[in-house]
């Protein structure tokens, strides 16, 4: 990719400071870059109409002599499930269409404030239940590697937009994997840092105790780059973190001089055998580790027996707080309504019926159940301790190593609608990238190369203790110069051409 | 038939043990809401006083008021609790349009405060304790007006209109165990306890604990069973009764339904019923089909609260006297009688008096006003004394007494214009020139005028016939509206029958 | 297998304020059902000894100043408002007449 799309967002920045390229020129180039392929892609839902004069708002800034954040005028799409004054948010809900927030999220309030050009709203499957971004209520978004394959989900039109140089930076939520995923089958970078790092304030919440919002990029160091603008403590979300993080760019960088891999202790979890995933997949993996240890990392094997309990607890807890975080949708102060005759109550029933999807009904139904007198115990309260468990799990292996790694997700890409039908089947995707919300961790997805298999991305996960998202920064940036150095360029230069114009 | 019968009071509790418990709701007075920093206010435009999270605003997240925190500890001390060394917020999961998020934040299975008892005095001066079981923290939830219909009831309207400035005001809710043994002082023990909180929340200062606004609500449980029976009857919990005396009316009532129909050979059904206040019957309330499973979870949003041991300390030493220790002090500190302090103790009005006295009223002007005119005018409109009129208005009241500027005739006047809304007692004497004429000159205009109309009194007064000059007091008062000071006219009179 | 039934969805369907068709609950009877069979496993190891976590980051004491902050407008707070009097949301009749 060449132009000004083609530039990481670090790169982008640089011209942007001195003045080589202006925010405008960038910003349109962008916005051209969506007009040429979002038909094709479908990342967006929505495309900023003041994403110009808010560029030219930074140019004038900076030609007036004004200190601006390291990002300032870099353009930035932003996840739908996060509020924003200027653009309507649905997080991918009929339900919500049209809807216009009176306060910004924090990290869009941060992210304006560090200068950064909001572009639109990117897809994603409704109210983030899903893998793959086909539960979007608008139609879904495709991979750019392969038009006919899912984007990964829930965040698949965040991670889309960055594949497909639509946008250098992009925001997303996580929830079981919904970054992390669709950075592995977009052959991105994707980051979910510890919960609590990054204010929830403003993000349509799914599950309260499990959701994390982080950067969706092209590479380590721009994800780096924005985790410094997005992070750090919110007083308006209770559950935020007052720690005082260092800088992750700052990570990144020391990272990519591969110095962190001598010595370096990486775990791989006995309870995800190769069996587990596809075979180009996890050939991809043992190679990224094999790489690794070459440089001087120590692989060590460790436990984590609960693991397989984990797809199980989220899939109470989820649901069950994702129950009553949609109660809200009831067509009483915002949102569809569906007039039909009778009380209020037939009125709210007969809105929830139309404007919620399938997967979300599905859901609500299952954690309304779960949350259910006489089943509380059984479900949601075991639920809660196999999230101790699994936590023990990771004080254990943590004991022994620096970070945990493992594929990403258990196979490429699917084809659009090929597990649609099998609620089951889907869920059971998220099986490595769950114990880290479960648990709070924060877990990185770098791309690791091609599956042989299919000549699709795979990405490798690395998973470090709580508060420790400064080292997932390093040990990817590490690898990451690794394997580009080895590919000669990166992951994306061999992603087929889009709209013509490579 | 649409009622059922009233079984009489005094048979009802020959054949029936009564059993009560309360569950009463207090509004405190922060001043900002529970999980939101909009202002905790009273009476505002509709839908002025919010912050995202109190509308349920998509991406909107709650936040806990230290305040609230510190006022609930406060309060489960006072009510001999203890306090949880760790608490939590639990959802409890329901849908009604009132309900900004279609759940209520609240406390589940780890209230702030629990097990406790409170003293609660009867009119005899005997003492009952009340078990306390728990006392916790919640949010409030919006008001409905519905439209349409008869009389604003949610019955035969054809829509509702929601103001969500109440959602989010922060709320404690006290639950009684059960009650027994209150026999056919039950309806009294009612008013009493409910009277006891309100004193209670009113010495802390963390509630203005006005009933009329809602600052106070009481949910009475009642339920009957034979006499030497174990096995408790089915309970009814009458909902939002919003005064003393409806309290104990209610009670009574309950009581007397409830026995009716067991002596007819029915059932009682566990229910929820309202308190209709003009015909002071209780009816079935609204049907609640998620009443039993409302799903309730730990708070995700939100972290346990754990009051260091140092707080709880701070805020024990901080309380004040026991509703009991404080009676006894008050009565000997104002010199009353018995009977003179049970008047103003069963009034619900101790607090009003003692604030009237602060504010610098005699204790006796203090007892004479509310025990008097302002119980009177409370009684004929059928509302709560402490909601007529502030202490500060009345002792300013009596301060214009006390200075001459109103004889104790014009002071009612003047009171029923402050009740009425027309502003503080000086800008009544104001607005409605209610003042005394302490002007000689008017008054001697006025008694020439009256001695020139009616000479055979004044030459009966000439001739040392004093008391006839009544007829030209009255005349006098009639031609000064009553505004002048009576004795200072019969001076007057007999000065200028003697000179004329 | 686990218990469920058309009544329940039925009745899930109620608690939730969704109006399933007969479709819809037939549907969801079989998919819950797979499901359940398949998350109950939870409780094999969610043993009497284990504490639940309810937080994955452990906090407490987060608390507010009691000091009054922004509000939203009359207008924004009433910008979405599917139906209002101007001032107040507005929602259709919430007892049906037979009540
Ligand atoms: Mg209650
Ligand atoms: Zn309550």
């Amino acid at each position: 990719m060449s132009g000004l799309i083609g530039l990481t967002a670090a790169e982008l920045a640089t011209k942007l400071a001195s003045g080589e390229v202006s925010s405008v020129e960038a910003t349109r180039a962008h916005l051209d870059r969506i007009a040429e392929v979002d038909a094709e892609v479908h990342a967006f839902l929505h495309v900023s109409d003041h994403a110009l004069e808010v560029a030219a708002d930074i140019d004038r800034r900076r030609a007036a002599g004004e200190a601006l954040g390291v990002l300032a005028g870099v353009p930035l799409a932003i996840k739908d499930v996060l509020v924003t004054t200027d653009m309507p948010s649905t997080s991918g809900s009929r339900i919500l269409e049209g809807y216009l927030s009176p306060f910004d999220a924090t990290v869009v309030a941060r992210s304006r404030a560090a200068g950064l050009v909001p572009l639109g709203n990117t897809n994603m499957d409704e109210f983030a239940m899903g893998s793959s971004t086909e539960h979007s209520a608008y139609g879904p978004t495709h991979n750019p590697w392969d038009l006919d394959r899912i984007p990964g989900g829930s965040g698949g039109g965040s991670a889309a937009a960055v594949a497909a140089f639509e946008a250098p930076l992009a925001l997303g939520s996580d929830t079981g994997g919904s970054i992390r995923q669709p950075a592995h089958v977009t052959g991105t970078v994707g980051v979910k840092p510890t919960y609590g790092a990054v204010s929830r304030y403003g993000a349509i919440a799914l599950a309260s105790s499990l959701d994390q919002i982080g950067p969706v990029t092209r590479t380590v160091l721009d994800a780096g780059l924005l985790h410094d603008v997005i992070g750090g403590h919110d007083h308006n979300d209770s559950t935020s973190l007052t720690d005082l993080w260092p800088s992750f760019a700052e990570a990144a960088r020391e990272g990519a001089t591969g110095d962190v891999l001598k010595g370096l202790r990486i775990g791989v979890v006995r309870q995800l055998p190769d069996s587990g995933f596809q075979p180009g997949v996890s050939a991809s993996f043992h190679a990224a580790l094999a790489e690794m240890a070459a440089h001087g990392a120590e692989i060590v094997e460790v436990d984590a027996p609960h693991f397989e309990y984990g797809v199980a607890a989220y899939y109470l807890i989820l649901p069950a707080e994702a129950s009553s975080n949609l109660a809200k949708f009831d067509s009483v102060r915002f949102g569809m309504r569906v007039p039909v005759d009778g009380t209020v109550e037939d009125v709210m029933s007969a809105t929830r019926d139309a404007g919620f999807g399938p997967e979300v009904k599905r859901r609500i139904i299952l954690g309304t159940y779960a949350l259910s007198a006489g089943y509380y115990d059984a479900y949601y309260g075991s639920a809660q301790k196999v999230r101790t468990l699994i936590q023990r799990d990771f004080d254990a292996a943590f004991a022994q190593v620096d970070v945990i790694a493992t594929p990403t997700a258990p196979t490429t890409a699917f084809r659009l609608g090929e597990k649609i039908d099998d609620p089951l089947q889907m869920y059971l995707n998220d099986v490595t990238t769950i114990p880290a919300n479960l648990a709070g961790v924060p877990g990185i997805s770098i791309p690791s190369g091609l599956s042989a298999d299919d000549a699709l991305p795979v990405g490798i996960q690395f998973l470090a203790p709580v508060r420790e998202d400064a080292r997932l920064y390093r040990v990817g940036a590490a690898l990451e110069a690794l394997l580009v150095d080895s590919w000669g360029a990166p992951l994306l230069a061999k992603a087929p051409v889009l709209g013509g114009t490579r | 038939m649409a009622t059922p019968d009233l079984m009489d009071f005094e048979t009802a509790l020959e054949l029936f043990e009564p059993v009560l418990g309360f569950e009463v709701h207090v509004e405190l007075n922060t001043k900002t809401k529970m999980f939101s920093a909009a202002p905790n206010s009273f009476g505002r435009e509709p839908n002025t006083d919010l912050a995202p999270v109190d509308l349920g605003l998509p991406g909107s997240m709650p936040v806990v008021n230290e305040q609230a925190i510190r006022y609930s500890i406060s309060l489960g001390l006072a009510l001999g609790c203890s306090i949880a060394p760790s608490s939590r917020f639990a959802r409890k999961n329901y849908f009604y349009p009132d309900l900004g998020k279609n759940y209520q934040i609240s406390q589940y299975d780890e209230p702030i405060a629990f097990e406790g008892s409170v003293e609660v005095e009867l009119g005899d001066g005997s003492i009952v304790t009340i078990p306390i079981e728990r006392a916790h923290m919640e949010e409030d939830a919006g008001k409905l007006t519905h439209v349409g219909g008869s009389t604003g009831r949610i019955q035969g309207a054809s829509s509702s209109l929601v103001d969500y400035n109440r959602a989010g005001v922060p709320l404690v809710e006290i639950v009684t165990k059960p009650i027994f043994g209150a026999e056919h002082r039950a309806p009294e023990l009612a008013a009493a306890y409910v009277r006891t909180i309100r004193d209670i929340v009113i010495a802390l200062g963390i509630s203005d604990a006005k009933m009329e606004r809602g600052n106070l609500r009481c949910d009475a449980n009642v339920s009957i069973r034979p006499r030497g029976q174990e096995k408790l009857g089915t309970r009814t919990e009458t909902k939002n009764v919003n005064s003393m005396r409806s309290v104990e009316r209610a009670v009574k009532y309950e009581i007397q339904r409830q026995a009716a129909i067991l002596a007819a050979g029915g059932t009682i059904t566990q229910e929820t019923r309202n308190w209709h206040e003009e015909t002071g019957r209780t009816s079935p309330g609204r049907p609640k089909s998620d009443a039993d499973d409302y799903r309730y979870f730990p708070e995700p949003d939100l972290l346990p609260v754990v009051p260091a041991p140092e707080l709880i300390e701070e805020l024990r030493a901080a309380l004040p006297e026991p509703p009991a220790v404080r009676r006894r002090r008050l009565k000997a500190e104002w010199g009353f009688t018995d009977l003179e302090f049970q008047d103003v103790a069963n009034g619900g009005i101790l607090a009003e008096v003692e604030a009237t006295i602060a504010a610098g009223a005699s204790p006796a002007a203090a007892r004479k006003w509310w025990t008097g005119e302002i119980a009177r005018l409370a009684n004929a409109a059928e509302r709560e004394a402490s909601d007529l009129v502030s202490p500060a208005d009345v002792a300013a009241l009596q301060a214009l007494v006390d200075a001459g500027t109103l004889t104790d005739k014009l002071a009612r006047q003047v009171l029923e214009g402050v009740i009425a809304g027309e502003g503080t007692p000086q800008q009544v004497v104001d607005a409605r020139g209610l003042a005394v004429v302490s002007d000689d000159g008017a008054l001697i205009a006025a008694i020439d005028e009256a001695l020139l109309a009616q000479p055979d009194v004044l030459a009966k007064i000439r001739d040392g016939k004093v008391q006839a000059a009544g007829a030209i007091i009255g005349a006098v008062m009639k031609a000064m509206r009553g505004q002048a000071d009576a004795a200072r006219v019969r001076e007057l009179i007999l000065e200028r029958a003697a000179a004329q | 297998m686990s218990e469920f039934t058309p009544e329940l969805v039925r009745h899930l369907g109620v608690l939730s304020r969704i109006r399933l068709s007969d479709e819809e609950v037939e549907r969801l009877t079989g998919e819950l059902d797979a499901i359940v069979d398949n998350i109950a496993k939870v409780s094999e190891v969610a043993t009497a000894d284990v504490p639940a976590t309810s937080h994955p980051v452990p906090l407490q004491n987060v608390f507010r100043p009691d000091v009054v902050g922004d509000t939203l407008t009359a207008e924004q707070a009433l910008q979405n408002a599917p139906d209002s009097d101007g001032v107040r949301f507005r929602v259709t009749a919430i007892l049906g007449e037979e009540q």
